[in-house]
């Protein structure tokens, strides 16, 4: 019991970390550009996911994440800074009063009627990098213990509480005004993408994952900024704009 | 243009639209960001100090940008 227990935990507390930020890419990129896409690309995630560990099984370990974490934070990071630049730009203009905008008008959301590639391949992503990740760590706690079986419990536990946890968050997210959420996304984008790139580099952060918190509030400062010079310059245009008519 | 031509034309187009999206310094920042980092590894110099200040550096020079070319709603717009 006493060998069951500590297995249990940790691999159950390990796996709802990496679970955490799949669900949080997934529910981030459906809120924000619509629910099939996302949905399809995070199913196709899963079917890699699981044909990779039917197909390596034990040897699973000997996979090396880090170029994988590399090529995936690179492009999580060039994405996020891109929507991370349209929500600051948006907000910016729209204020946080005049920010709900209507599904048909915003760019963002896909219309169309076939796939939207950018939902799919960004969920898709999330769901492969943070799986592998959570069979690793199932994989080589459980190994190591003697605990295959009470890991891999502990492992799909963990990814059905968050997922659960994630469904119920979706409807709320729905809510929330898609200008915000896009500069939210972005933020998230970026953080995660900065993190996995310069880790697949082999560089330790300060902190492990906890540098992950770090980067958030650095980025959301730097974007809080972003946008108060920005609303500060738009302010100043008006001023100028309204003295040229009455001068006039 | 021969049919394949303009298929592989438009196949380039999707990917670099794809993954470059419509701010190419952001996709070449981060690659050079990421040069360095690599290059700093190691090193006396904190590492992941680089890809933080790339961000900070890029979302203003993007935002900038955007601005110019009119790719976003704005603030320059909404008059």
């Amino acid at each position: 019991m006493t060998a069951i227990l500590p297995v249990l935990i940790t691999a159950f507390l390990a796996s709802s970390v990496e679970a955490i930020e799949m669900v949080t890419i997934v529910v981030g990129v459906g809120a924000t550009r619509g629910w099939r896409s996302t949905l399809l690309g995070a199913a196709a995630g899963f079917v890699v996911l699981a044909v990779i560990v039917g197909v390596f099984g034990l040897a699973l370990s000997a996979i090396p994440i880090a170029p994988l974490r590399l090529i995936i934070g690179a492009l999580l990071l060039v994405f996020g800074l891109q929507w991370l630049r349209k929500g600051v730009v948006r907000v910016a203009a729209r204020g946080f009063a005049g920010m709900q905008v209507d599904a048909n008008k915003d760019t963002d959301v896909w219309t169309g009627k076939g796939v939207d590639w950018t939902a799919f391949v960004l969920s898709f992503k999330g769901v492969l990098l943070e799986g592998l990740e959570v069979a690793f760590i199932v994989v080589s706690v459980g190994a190591t213990a003697g605990q295959l079986g009470v890991a891999v419990a502990s492992g799909a536990a963990a990814l059905l509480v968050v997922g659960a946890i994630g469904a119920v968050l979706s409807r709320l997210v729905a809510r929330i005004p898609r200008s915000f959420l896009q500069l939210v996304v972005g933020l998230l984008l970026t953080t995660f993408g900065s993190f996995w790139a310069t880790e697949g580099l082999g560089v330790s952060w300060p902190g492990g994952d906890v540098a992950i918190l770090g980067l958030l509030a650095l980025y959301l400062l730097t974007a809080v900024i972003n946008i108060s010079v920005e609303r500060r310059g738009a302010h100043r245009g008006r001023l100028t704009v309204n003295l040229s008519e009455v001068a006039r | 243009m021969t049919r394949v031509t303009s298929w592989l034309v438009g196949f380039g187009r999707f990917w670099y639209r794809f993954i470059i999206g419509d701010d190419w310094t952001v996709a070449a920042s981060v690659a050079i960001g990421l040069m360095v980092t690599g290059l700093l590894n190691g090193g006396q110099f904190p590492a992941w100090v680089v890809m933080p200040l790339v961000v900070i550096v890029m979302l203003r020079v993007s935002v900038q940008r955007s601005k110019r070319t009119k790719g976003d709603v704005g603030v320059t717009r909404t008059r």
